[in-house]
């Protein structure tokens, strides 16, 4: 008899369900809107260009020690990493009190600062803690707290469907009216999926709750760069929350915005009150890594390390980032205005308010449905799209397939 | 549980003073003490602030050429640059599972090609970011799924004595109860066995089983074909599982197979095992944490959901895998040509090893250094345990500045010309000064 005979098989995750539906599929002018990462106008994956030119540097430098990187990672890309996020001049760097772990891309860096927290915040060993995620929010989100011991993982009130925008009476209420201490994951920029991000008002007023109440921010940031197609300005609300004193994680994912999806280059970013608790931090951190992983790849993290260092190369990561970001802002508006020519019923103009990869269409699950089986145009049951997966070629038939559904379906 | 005070008022923002002290707020993690450091890294921390040029470092985990360093395979240097230059490398998400190639071959390196168990179609094969992320999600898997337990918790058996962080990795997993079994006998300067038996035999039924495949750490004393033989009719008559531990696969004769024996004997007889697998030695790739872990079942209606249930366990750790090392070590493992190639450069490191054994312990004998040094022959790989005490190998720290681990143990690789000599004399002054 197996030992493992019970093992009951586990759902499928929903977003690889539906690539492997699209790649079944035979229709010819098929469309996957389901995808998480960046696509060409051809359709296709893009290695940047500066990500290129770094890679050929480093296979050919011999000065490169082939050791085990340090449990924490590499120092030059982690210090260089949280710059980025809090900016070149920040205050808290500064001051010392910065400091990170390099992760297995943002999901390793949301695992680490889940576990430490899970160990060492608001007493000790405390599985009780509330942990509220948005709702909705990245599927993954909730079995990465769970599963680093987090009882309870609940949804804070954030997609006003109604409105198809922010509910912020509803996420403040939340605040409100949690626990004290309760763990909060914030979207940095380009909230995934509904891309509705709070303004810098809202954002201030979310801050202010949180200070007065105790509660600890975990940011997860996937997206810098990738939104408005400016690193600073994404940065806002990161930045805006450190100058309000809150110590805090900060989960990032050089995934998307260097398109390194495959070499998992992740960072966490931690802000301490000072350098004695950063210290202490970073060595309970260690081991924590030291039984999860124990030493990170090295090559993703190179590549970012190098090009953040150098001011040629930062300049044409900054360029790559824009082109990306400009292909899906141009996508956004074309569909937009297209929607409108056809005299689509309903409001378009949350697809151009939206912003980042991901938008929510507002499209209904039997309108979803409607438009995977009879018009083989692939996208999540919310009705996310990936606005990467819309080139010039297929807007057309897109925003056609839209109108018809909108009109024949209810 | 510290209560914070603060006021109820309204934040004012000019109150917020620049060095982040908001309010008066205690620091959430005011409560969290320093870590104490894992003994190697003290050591480490200890080697690097001794100013005497004569010191030296032997209780690394890398493998260290005669210049002291580590180093890239020439066919990996290659492999690099030709990956580097690939139009068709696609920059997506991996799989939770890794790439296909990888776990295809990282499996049959592990399980031999014709293994009936790959026939059969009852392996699952995982690729993990290193050797600890391989261990880790062999954890998760067992607590989560073992022996239809929702929450099983052990017991897990680890050798005496062992990797320093195994322990603290089941635990992670939340896996609490972790035991040992004798292993090394410093009397024997070896396995012994009779020991294992006992301590094997008296272990709760179904009790989890760490064994070292080949290369134990840090000992590097390894379990005879007959050994084997005996443990495994005992492990089965006991319904203990067996985690086989695969991490410098290669390293000890430079024969993949020969090193994998354990594994595929297992197998051979029926039985279902983990086990984890490291490629950072064998393909000097430190940096790109390639590991695998490889489940062997009863049988094969269970190969989708154990494997569904583990790439649910991976998403929660690390989501995907990272491609760059795998891509290495398939595309080496995949062409007949390179295999060959990877094959000769590897046995330059195992026999470089195995000379700097057969010097050592000439050095030893030479000097009339008490005790029997044979085992530094008999045994292979990186690790030999000196046999020396835990006085003596301070004193070899603290007076010689040479570094061995707490155990006795030492990275022959980290041996060479210049410092052998020094080396073998501050062993045999160890042994031979009273302390």
């Amino acid at each position: 008899m197996s030992v493992f005979g019970e093992v009951a098989l586990a759902a499928p995750v929903a977003v690889f369900k539906l690539s492997q539906d699209f790649n079944n599929d035979q229709f010819p002018n098929k469309v996957n809107l389901g995808v998480g990462a960046y696509r060409t106008d051809e359709g296709k994956p893009w290695v940047l260009p500066v990500v290129k030119k770094v890679e050929k540097v480093i296979v050919h430098d011999d000065s490169l020690n082939h050791e085990y990187l340090p449990i924490l990672g590499l120092p030059e890309f982690r210090s260089s990493a949280s710059k980025i996020a809090l900016g070149e001049d920040s205050p808290a760097i500064q001051e010392n009190r910065v400091g990170a772990v390099q992760c297995l891309g943002g999901t390793g860096a949301l695992k680490m600062g889940a576990e430490f927290l899970r160990r060492f915040y608001n007493g000790n060993n405390n599985t009780k803690t509330p942990v509220y995620v948005s709702s909705p929010t990245w599927e993954n989100h909730n079995a990465v707290f769970a599963n680093a011991g987090f009882d309870d993982v609940r949804p804070y009130k954030y997609w006003d469907a109604t409105n198809r925008g922010l509910d912020l009476a509803g996420f403040l209420g939340d605040l409100e009216s949690c626990p004290a201490h309760s763990i909060f994951v914030l979207h940095a920029c380009a909230h995934n999926p509904t891309g509705t991000d709070p303004t810098q008002e809202q954002w201030q007023l979310i801050a202010e709750v949180m200070m007065r109440r105790q509660l600890f921010v975990f940011f997860d940031s996937a997206y810098q760069g990738f939104a408005s197609g400016n690193l600073d300005k994404d940065a806002w609300a990161v930045r805006y929350f450190v100058s309000m004193g809150f110590e805090m994680f900060c989960a990032q994912s050089f995934s998307k915005n260097f398109g390194l999806y495959n070499e998992r280059v992740g960072n966490l970013t931690i802000v301490a009150r000072d350098a004695d608790n950063l210290k202490r931090v970073l060595s309970q951190m260690e081991k924590i890594v030291r039984t999860t992983w124990s030493n990170p790849p090295s090559q993703g993290a190179r590549i970012v390390a190098v090009t953040l260092t150098s001011p040629e190369l930062f300049s044409q990561w900054k360029d790559n980032v824009k082109t990306m970001a400009n292909r899906v802002l141009l996508m956004r508006a074309q569909l937009k205005a297209k929607l409108q020519a056809l005299g689509t019923a309903g409001t378009w103009d949350h697809i151009t308010e939206q912003i980042g990869m991901f938008s929510f269409t507002g499209l209904n699950p039997k309108q979803v449905e409607y438009m995977v089986k009879e018009r083989h145009i692939y996208l999540m049951a919310s009705g996310r799209i990936n606005m990467c997966g819309l080139t010039s070629k297929n807007i057309d038939y897109v925003a056609q397939s839209i109108h018809e559904t909108v009109t024949n379906v209810q | 549980m510290k209560t914070m005070k603060r006021p109820d008022s309204k934040l004012n923002e000019t109150e917020v003073k620049q060095n982040g002290d908001a309010g008066g707020h205690l620091s959430v993690f005011t409560n969290v003490h320093t870590a104490a450091g894992s003994p190697e890294k003290r050591l480490l921390s200890a080697f690097k602030k001794d100013t005497n040029p004569g010191k030296a470092y032997l209780a690394g985990r890398e493998y260290y050429s005669e210049d002291g360093k580590t180093f890239e395979l020439r066919l990996v240097r290659r492999i690099k640059q030709q990956l580097s230059a690939d139009p068709t490398t696609r920059p997506e998400y991996p799989s939770p599972l890794g790439l296909t190639e990888f776990t295809r071959r990282a499996t049959e390196v592990a399980l031999g090609k014709s293994s009936r168990a790959i026939v059969e179609e009852r392996v699952l094969g995982v690729q993990t970011p290193g050797f600890t992320a391989a261990v880790r999600l062999g954890a998760e898997l067992l607590r989560n799924w073992y022996d239809h337990c929702a929450a099983w918790c052990g017991p897990v058996y680890l050798s005496s004595p062992c990797d320093d962080s195994l322990a603290g990795i089941f635990q992670a997993a939340g896996i609490q109860d972790i035991r040992e079994y004798y292993y090394w006998d410093d009397q024997q300067r070896g396995v012994c066995l009779d020991k294992l038996l006992e301590d094997l035999e008296k272990a709760p039924e179904r009790s989890v089983v760490v064994l070292s495949a080949s290369a134990h750490y840090p000992t590097g004393a390894d379990l005879s074909h007959n050994q084997w033989a005996v443990i495994t009719e005992l492990i089965m008559r006991r319904r203990h599982f067996p985690f086989l531990l695969l991490p410098p696969q290669a390293l000890c004769y430079g024969n993949v197979e020969r090193e994998a024996w354990p594994v595929q004997y297992c197998a051979s007889q029926g039985m279902e095992l983990l086990c984890a697998q490291s490629f950072s030695h064998c393909f000097g790739l430190y940096g790109e944490a390639v590991g695998h872990l490889l489940c062997v079942l009863k049988q094969n209606s269970l190969l989708l959901s154990v494997q569904s249930q583990a790439a649910t366990i991976v998403k929660s750790l690390w989501a995907q895998p990272s491609a760059g090392g795998a891509n290495i070590v398939a595309t080496v493992l995949s062409n007949p040509a390179h295999v060959v190639e990877w094959k000769e450069e590897v046995k330059h490191i195992v026999e470089r090893c195995m000379l700097i054994r057969e010097l050592l312990r000439e050095r030893l004998r030479l000097l009339g250094a008490p005790g029997c040094w044979n085992h530094l022959t008999q045994q292979s790989g990186l690790y030999c345990n000196t046999g020396l005490s835990e006085d003596q190998v301070e004193f070899l720290s603290q007076r010689r500045h040479v570094y061995l681990l707490p155990s006795g143990c030492l990275n022959v690789s980290a041996i060479n010309g210049r410092n052998l000599d020094y080396i073998a004399e501050s062993i045999h002054r160890a042994l031979t000064t009273s302390l």
